[in-house]
This record gives C-alpha cells, sequence and structure tokens, in this order.
C-alpha cells in the first residue's frame, strides 16, 4: 500500500510559517501535482515528504507509517530532481545502481534491476557511459531509471523537466505518464508549469503564499477554479477576469458589459443565480476563459447560455492552431480565440459568441468564488 | 586586447611590439637574477667570488659548498649542516598538510552540503582568522604547548601549523564545494548514503583538482614559514627557514657567500620544484586565497 | 485512504540513536574547527590582550596594571621606528607592487608569444621563503661584493650603493627584495582580471574608435576596480605582517634602524623578556591589520552588494 497523508503540516524558518497547515491525501497509485508560483512552497513540502527538510508540526504518512522521524533513505521514496543530480564520477550504471549497493543487494539481483530499468527507459546502450557523456534528454532518463531501480512506495519529481528544451519536454512528459500507468507508481511531482500540472495529474494541488488554494481534477481545477488565484494561474492563455456590475434582467442574475459603446449582459449560469443576486448592483469580477468568446456559430444558434455580440477587435494574434483575438470589454483587455481561417482585422468589428455555460464569479476584495 | 593595434600603420606596430617585447625580456633578466646570482655564487670556490664579480660566470664549477651547506657547515656552534633541519621540516610539513587538507574538506563539505543555523556565522568568524597577524598568539601559544607538554617538538609545530592553516583550507573546500550542485548530496541520501559515505564516494571523488591546490598552498606556507619555527622551536629542532637564517647570521670564522647561497637554495628547492611541477595549481591557490580579500 | 480523522491509526516509528547521530554528525565534525578557531584565534586574542595590561616580563602575570605598557611602548624610540618604517616600507611596497604588477600584467596581455614562460618568470618568487629571498639579496645588495662593486668594476669607481648598512636607508632595501618577492603575484591577479573584462565592451569602444591608451585608462583599468581592491588588503596585510625578510636581509639593523613592528614585537617578547611591551605591540599590530582592512573590505561589499 502506497498511500501518502500530509495532515496539517506547517514549516517554520524563524518566525516566517512558509507552509501554513497542508493537508493532501494521495491514494496509492495516484499522481499528484504540486503546481504554484516560485515561492509558493511547493518544493519545501516536496523536501519535507523526502526527508531533506524538517517539519515544524503535522505529520506525513507513507504507507500508513508516519516518517517524521525517519531519515530519508528509511522513508521508502525515490526522488528525481531539476538538475538530474548524477553522481558525474560513476558510470551510468553504477548511478542506477547505487542505491542498491548501499543497501547490500546481492550483486546478480543488482544486475538484473540495472538491465530491466535500462530496458524499460530503452538506456540500454548508455549504460558504460560517464553522465557528461549524455544529452539533457539521456541524463534525464538515467535519473528515473536510478528512481525506478528502487522500486520505491512512492516517487518524488521535482520539476524534472524544466531544463530541457521545449520538445524534449513535450516527449518526455509523454513517456512519464505512459510510465505512470504502466508501473501504476504513487507520484509526487512539483512543477510549476501548469500545461504539464493539467496533462500529468490524476490530482492538482495549487498551491500559493504556503497554502493549498485547490485539491481537484485538472479539469475541475481548470472548469471551477476555487478561487481568484487559481482562476488566473491555470489555463494558457490564461482566464479573462473583468471586473463588472451585478444587475437583474428578464427575472436573471447577470452582469453588464461594454465594448466601449454599447451595453450589454450576460446571464450568470442558473447555479450561480441565488449566490449572485445577493450582490445585486455591487462589483464583482467575472471570469470567462478565452475558448468562451469565439466565433463558432456552428454549435447552433443563440440560447439563454449562448448570447452573439458584435464588438470591436483591438488586435489580433494569430497562433496557429488558433487565432487570439484580442478585445476591451469594460476597460480590461479580454483575450477570445476564434478559428484561424476567420477573417478578422485590427480596428474592425467581428461577431462573438459569448458562452454563458462557464461563466464563473469572484468576490474583488476576498477573492473567493461566489456559489 | 592586441585587437585594438589594428587601427595602427604597420611601421609603428612593428617598432611597438619590439619596445614590448624588449621590456618583458628586461623584466624576466630581472626577476631571474637573483636566481642566477645564486645558483652561480654557489658553485663559486671563495677565491673565485672574491676575484670575480656578482654576475661573472664561476672559473671552474665546485659543488664543495653545498656539501658543505648540507652536511657540516656550522650553525651557531654545532657543525652538522641543513640536513637534520631539512628533515625536521620534512616531517612536520607532511603531517600538517595532510591533516590541514582533510580537516579543511571536511569542514568545506559540512559548510555547503550540511548546512545548518549558525554555519555561515562560523565560516565568517573562521575566515576572519586568516587575517589577524600572528604576532597577536604567539604569546598565549607558547604558553599552552608548554601546558600541552608539546613545547620545541615536532608534534608542537604539526599542531601549530594545523590550527592556523585551517582557515584557509576550509575556504579552498568550501569555496569549491559551493559550486558543486547542493542536489548530489540530497541525491545520495535518498539513495540510503550516509554523511561519510556521500563524502569519499560521492564529493571527494569530485575534489582531486582543489586537494591539489590546498596541499600546494599549505606546502608552501608552512615550508616556507618562519616565524612560527624561531617562536615555537631551537637547537636541533629547527626547521630549514630558521636553520638557513642562523646559519647565514652566524659570525664565527670567514663568512662563506657560497655556502650561504648553497643553503638557501637547499632551502627553496622543495617549493620551487613544487612550482615548477604545478605551477597552474599553485596559481589557483594564490588567486582563490585572495579571493578572500 | 488516511485521513486527519483516522490518524491515530498511523504506524509511528521513532528516531533510532543513528538517527540523531546522522543529524549531529555534521556539527560533531565541524565542531572541533570551532572550538580551535574560537580558543587559538579569538581566546589568544584576548589572552595577548589580557597580557599586555600586565607587568609581565620573562614569565607572564595576570595582575591588570592598567595601561603602563603602552604608554612605555609609545616612549619607546624603537617602535616609533618601527612604525616610522612601516609606513615607508608598506606605502612603498604597496605603490611599486601595485604599479609594476598592473604594468606587467598589461604588456602580458598583448597575444605575447611564450607568455606562459614568462608569466612563470615573473612569478617564481613568489614560491620562495622570505628567508631564501632575504639571503639572496643581502649577498646582491652586500656593499664589498655584491652589486657596488660590480657596477664599480664596470667602470664606474665612486658608484655608491651601501643602504643596506646605511642605517635610515636599510629599510628601502627591504622594499626592493619584498617587491621583487611579490609582483608577480599582484601581476597574475592583474592579468586574471584583464582576461575577465568583457570583449564585447572593448569591441564596442574600438567601434567608437577610442585608442588602445584610451581604451586601457577609461574602460580596462577602471574595470579592474574589485582586483586593486583585492591586492591592496593582501599586500597591506603582507606589509603589516612582515617579520621573516627583515629578519633575513637585514636582522632589523644597522641597529634598529630597519626594524618594523613584527620584528620589534619578537625582538622584546622573545629575546628581552618584556612579554607585556610585546603583547601590547601586538595588540597594535592588530588595531592597525582591522583599522585598514576591514574599512577596505567594507567599502568593496558594500559597493558590490548595491
Amino acid at each position: 500500500m502506497s498511500t501518502l497523508s500530509i495532515i496539517n503540516v506547517k514549516k517554520r524558518y524563524g518566525p516566517v510559517e512558509v507552509l501554513k497547515g497542508i493537508n493532501i491525501d494521495v491514494e496509492d497509485g495516484e499522481f499528484l501535482i504540486l503546481v504554484g508560483p516560485s515561492g509558493c512552497g511547493k518544493s519545501t513540502l516536496l523536501n519535507m515528504i523526502a526527508g531533506l527538510d524538517t517539519i515544524s508540526s503535522g505529520e506525513i504518512a507513507i504507507g500508513g507509517r508516519v516518517v517524521n522521524d525517519l531519515s530519508p533513505k528509511d522513508r521508502d521514496i525515490a526522488m528525481v530532481f531539476q538538475s538530474y543530480a548524477l553522481y558525474p564520477n560513476m558510470t551510468v550504471r553504477n548511478n542506477i545502481s547505487f542505491g542498491l549497493k548501499i543497501r547490500k543487494i546481492p550483486k546478480d539481483q543488482q544486475e538484473e534491476t540495472v538491465n530491466r530499468v535500462a530496458k524499460l527507459l530503452q538506456i540500454e546502450a548508455l549504460l558504460d557511459r560517464m553522465p557528461s557523456q549524455l544529452s539533457g534528454g539521456q541524463r534525464q532518463r538515467v535519473a528515473m531509471g536510478r528512481a525506478l531501480a528502487r522500486d520505491p512506495a512512492l516517487f518524488l519529481f521535482d520539476e524534472p523537466l524544466s531544463n530541457l528544451d521545449a520538445k524534449l519536454r513535450v516527449e518526455m512528459r509523454a513517456e512519464i505518464k505512459l510510465l505512470h500507468e504502466r508501473l501504476d507508481a504513487t507520484i509526487v511531482y512539483v512543477t510549476h508549469d501548469q500545461i504539464e500540472a493539467m496533462t500529468l495529474g490524476d490530482r492538482i494541488a495549487v498551491m500559493k503564499g504556503g497554502e493549498v488554494h485547490q485539491l481537484a481534477s485538472p479539469q475541475q481545477v481548470y472548469d471551477d477554479p476555487a478561487d481568484l488565484f487559481v482562476a488566473g494561474f491555470i489555463g494558457s492563455p490564461p482566464m479573462n477576469l473583468i471586473r463588472a456590475s451585478v444587475a437583474s434582467k428578464e427575472g436573471k442574475i447577470g452582469v453588464d458589459l461594454h465594448d466601449g459603446g454599447e451595453t450589454f449582459f450576460l446571464a450568470a449560469p442558473d447555479a450561480v443565480q441565488s449566490g449572485l443576486s445577493a450582490w445585486n448592483g455591487r462589483e464583482v469580477i467575472v471570469g470567462i476563459r478565452p475558448e468562451q468568446i469565439t466565433d463558432d456559430m456552428a454549435r447552433g444558434p443563440e440560447r439563454t447560455d449562448r448570447v452573439k455580440r458584435n464588438v470591436k477587435v483591438d488586435v489580433v494574434h494569430p497562433t496557429g492552431p488558433d487565432t487570439l483575438v484580442l478585445i476591451q470589454l469594460n476597460d480590461t483587455p479580454v483575450t477570445c480565440r476564434v478559428h484561424p481561417e476567420t477573417r478578422v482585422r485590427s480596428g474592425d468589428t467581428a461577431d462573438l459568441m459569448f458562452d454563458l455555460s462557464k461563466l464563473v464569479f469572484f468576490d474583488p476584495d476576498k477573492e473567493t468564488r461566489i456559489r | 586586447m592586441a585587437d585594438t593595434y589594428q587601427t595602427q600603420t604597420a611601421g609603428s606596430q612593428w617598432l611597438g611590439r619590439a619596445v614590448l617585447y624588449a621590456l618583458l625580456v628586461v623584466f624576466a633578466v630581472y626577476y631571474l637574477m637573483p636566481l642566477f646570482v645564486m645558483v652561480t655564487t654557489s658553485v663559486k670556490t671563495l677565491d673565485d667570488i672574491r676575484a670575480g664579480n656578482l654576475i661573472a660566470l664561476p672559473q671552474e664549477i665546485s659543488f664543495a659548498a653545498w656539501f658543505k651547506a648540507w652536511g657540516t657547515a656550522c650553525i651557531g656552534v654545532e657543525c652538522n649542516g641543513l640536513k637534520g633541519n631539512f628533515l625536521n621540516s620534512v616531517s612536520f610539513v607532511v603531517p600538517a598538510v595532510l591533516i590541514s587538507t582533510l580537516v579543511g574538506a571536511f569542514n568545506g563539505y559540512v559548510l555547503t552540503m550540511w548546512r545548518f543555523r549558525g554555519s555561515d556565522v562560523l565560516f565568517t568568524m573562521l575566515l576572519l582568522g586568516c587575517f589577524i597577524p600572528f604576532q597577536v598568539i604567539l604569546l598565549p601559544m607558547a604558553q599552552t604547548l608548554g601546558y600541552l607538554g608539546i613545547a620545541n617538538s615536532i608534534p608542537g609545530l604539526i599542531f601549530v601549523h594545523v590550527v592556523y592553516g585551517l582557515a584557509f583550507t576550509t575556504l579552498f573546500f568550501r569555496n569549491f564545494y559551493v559550486t558543486v550542485p547542493s542536489d548530489l548530496t540530497k541525491a545520495a541520501r535518498i539513495d540510503g548514503a550516509g554523511f561519510f559515505t556521500i563524502f569519499w564516494r560521492i564529493i571527494l571523488p569530485l575534489s582531486p583538482a582543489i586537494i591539489v591546490v590546498s596541499v600546494i598552498w599549505q606546502f608552501t606556507q608552512i615550508w616556507n614559514d618562519f616565524l612560527f619555527g624561531v617562536v615555537f622551536s631551537s637547537g636541533d629542532r629547527q626547521p630549514i627557514t630558521v636553520a638557513l637564517n642562523n646559519l647565514v647570521n652566524t659570525s664565527t670564522g670567514v663568512k662563506e657567500y657560497n655556502v650561504d647561497m648553497s643553503a638557501a637554495i637547499i632551502a627553496g628547492l622543495p617549493t620551487l620544484f613544487v612550482y615548477i611541477v604545478a605551477g597552474k595549481y599553485f596559481l589557483r591557490g594564490l588567486t582563490a586565497g585572495a579571493v578572500k580579500g | 485512504m488516511t485521513t486527519a480523522a483516522n490518524a491515530s491509526s498511523l504506524d509511528r516509528p521513532h528516531k533510532r540513536f543513528a538517527d540523531y547521530l546522522e543529524t549531529a554528525l555534521p556539527k560533531i565534525v565541524l565542531g572541533p574547527t570551532l572550538l580551535i578557531a574560537l580558543i587559538f584565534i579569538y581566546g589568544f586574542i584576548i589572552w595577548t590582550g589580557w597580557l599586555s595590561f600586565t607587568e609581565s616580563r620573562l614569565l607572564p602575570r595576570y595582575e591588570l596594571t592598567g595601561f603602563v605598557q603602552y604608554i612605555s611602548l609609545f616612549e619607546n624610540e624603537r617602535w616609533w621606528v618601527a612604525l616610522r618604517n612601516l609606513g615607508i616600507f608598506g606605502g612603498l611596497f604597496i605603490v611599486v607592487c601595485l604599479v609594476v604588477g598592473l604594468l606587467l600584467a598589461i604588456l602580458l596581455d598583448q597575444r605575447i608569444r611564450a607568455e606562459g614562460f614568462l608569466r612563470a618568470i615573473y612569478l617564481y618568487p613568489m614560491a620562495l621563503s622570505f628567508i631564501v629571498t632575504g639571503t639572496a639579496w643581502r649577498w646582491i645588495l652586500n656593499p664589498g661584493l655584491g652589486l657596488q662593486n660590480l657596477v664599480r668594476q664596470m667602470g664606474f669607481e665612486n658608484f655608491t650603493f651601501d643602504w643596506i648598512v646605511t642605517p635610515g636607508m636599510s629599510i628601502y632595501t627591504v622594499v626592493i627584495a619584498g617587491a621583487w618577492q611579490s609582483t608577480g603575484f599582484v601581476m597574475a591577479l592583474f592579468l586574471a582580471g584583464l582576461r575577465g573584462v568583457d570583449d564585447a565592451i572593448i569591441k564596442a569602444a574600438q567601434v567608437d574608435g577610442a585608442s588602445p591608451t584610451r581604451i586601457y585608462t577609461s574602460i580596462i583599468i577602471p574595470s579592474l576596480r574589485p582586483v586593486f581592491f583585492s591586492a591592496l588588503i593582501i599586500l597591506s596585510h603582507i606589509a603589516i605582517k612582515s617579520f621573516d625578510l627583515v629578519m633575513a636581509l637585514t636582522g632589523g639593523g644597522p641597529g634598529f634602524s630597519s626594524d618594523l613592528p613584527a620584528t620589534f614585537m619578537y625582538t622584546f617578547a622573545f629575546n628581552r623578556n618584556q612579554i607585556g611591551l610585546g603583547a601590547a605591540s601586538a595588540i597594535i599590530m592588530l588595531m592597525t591589520v582591522v583599522a585598514i582592512i576591514v574599512p577596505l573590505m567594507y567599502s568593496e561589499t558594500r559597493r558590490t552588494h548595491r
């Protein structure tokens, strides 16, 4: 059983509290992502799980065993580092088997493990090379091989892909995902890259300022962000966040928007109607993702949750698969995602369809969701 | 920087180069002159010295002065030459160099890979120790060596040189290990290696260059030391530098300049040899020692 | 799956002795060095400080008697000679080393053939003991058979160069020998600094039409400021500590005309059985080092941190 429980864990450096009570449970075989901007405490938390940093208060349990008092070697973990941390004076083979040697595993068993891992990661040809003779991607594989050889209860990854170039990063991402599915391993993976977080994780813990802002599946974090920070952090380009006044029209609660000219009304989804009604007449922040403002008329005509508006276009950014169109709503730049073959020019107006079913609303002061 | 000459005409460029090389050669001659004088004087006979001049080549080459300096020259009233003192120097320099380098390596390892609260303060404290004029510790140290029962002994000199060499060796290793990613230590800890295993198996194999730097620096410093030698040892326990100075200052009989020069060369040979063999590392030590400033 | 609710059911292994040892090991390893630094550097400074306030002569005594030793130190003519000599020696030694060292570095930085060989020649004296250097120069500078004799033989019958035996001049011979030994080191520092100057800046200046001299004076030399400071700190440190060179070259003589504070301290503390006075002079030396080096280091670190 390879579970991980983080129970009210805090970390203090003197008077400074860098982790303010973290509670996370990771199931056997689960892939958990810790994501957040630098300084959010994600790497500190990982180091505490590994035993490389002490726990100020709270408990961490791996496989039902509290490891607070155990040294890293007794925690049954393996870790892959951002810098790979390959031992420069050892061949790839010795790098992989070092941990087994230290643990006094019999020689033949060591060899067997090295060969199995090398085959799995397709690094058999590299076994007798030194780390300095390897490319970045190969080093990354060896670092993973070293972790795999140990067959631990828990794998820890500390931004393992951030030193790779973009193309290799995508490849390795796919490979890590495949590996996870094949091995059914329990993994805690730290990254600051929200795309990595979305593609790899079973669940994502979005952290900031030493706190977990949301712990949920990638889709949930994307569609249903817990607060303003998560909404702005996850997604690229990020969610549009617009200040707007709450109003009611035809018995529905919603917000008023304008593009410099005419004001128009966007009704809130049914689920938020009652929650938002308390805010009638006050300002909130409304969140709408770029792909929810499109030129895609094919999905059908206007409905109550789909509104077409003709708005003035400021800037057009073709990206290849999509074209991003910048407009102004309530004096805030807003990104919309349109089909690349749609002809839109800066300064013109365009018909854009607003998908209202996924509108989210935030308290502008407390930055919490209004539900 | 030679690019800057591209703007000049060929003629003035040629002249400039000639002046440049002339200057460099003049300086080289100036720096080599004392060595030349030492060597030629040491193989001259006394008559030759009196008859000729400083830079005259020897009439005939005689190594008598060398043998005398090594075996029979008088230092004070003893006439046994420098050989005993040379061996004294070897017998405390070697252990002092090895111990201070090893301890320095451990200190550097702890100060970079196993930092704890207060370890930086400690390092700064140690660093300031590089700067004190040693006169300020001579009197208490003389007393302390007496209490410890190692006054005027080889172990006493080893002790003193290790104590006051640690600041430098620690500095060398610490500044080197700062450039080694600490993730290596973390990875090894997770792999199950302990404090000493990581040191011997991971960190030390990365360190040959800095070990050479430290050994050469310490060797040069301790071999060339005069102050500790003259204060903390006497008689036949004295290191070679002190014996050389006494030999030169022994005023009985005729002044034998050729013996003095032979003795000076004998005292200088070991460090000169190290410099010729491993000058690159010697320079690295010097500049690393300078970085402390 | 575990939750906070059933956390009490978790297995809680405790730290074993080995774990405690493992966490304490770094401190245990560093401990002896810490102890040594505390006792043999800081403790001994205090000890010497204490001695300087006593009437210790042949043997140390520990009853405090106030500033007597400092008063008699500054009433001692020989101490003033040592201080004056330190001023002369320190000033000249530092200036000569910096100027010649920088000059040599610039000369060597012109894509010289056999640069490594020349550099090795300029630097080798640094490998020698000051005692060896002193012995060699003592022979070269002796008026009877040395340099003076050589020049006279070349036809300049009235040439006189007898500084080493002339009171008031002998300290300058210390400067000559000291500079001979240490310039190569300063050159190496400056050369490393010159090599570290960003090529792009120099190229930009060339494109702007600056002359080579101009590039050196306005761009390269100003950028060597940190090297200059390091060299200054090390040289002043060498100057204040200078002991061996004087002992081997002049023995402080003639008389005590080439004494430096370091030789003064040694003579009084160990040859003349004036422990208290020796301690007081050592403390003044320490204070001189602190007074000169601390502001230098402070101004330099402040500059770099800004």
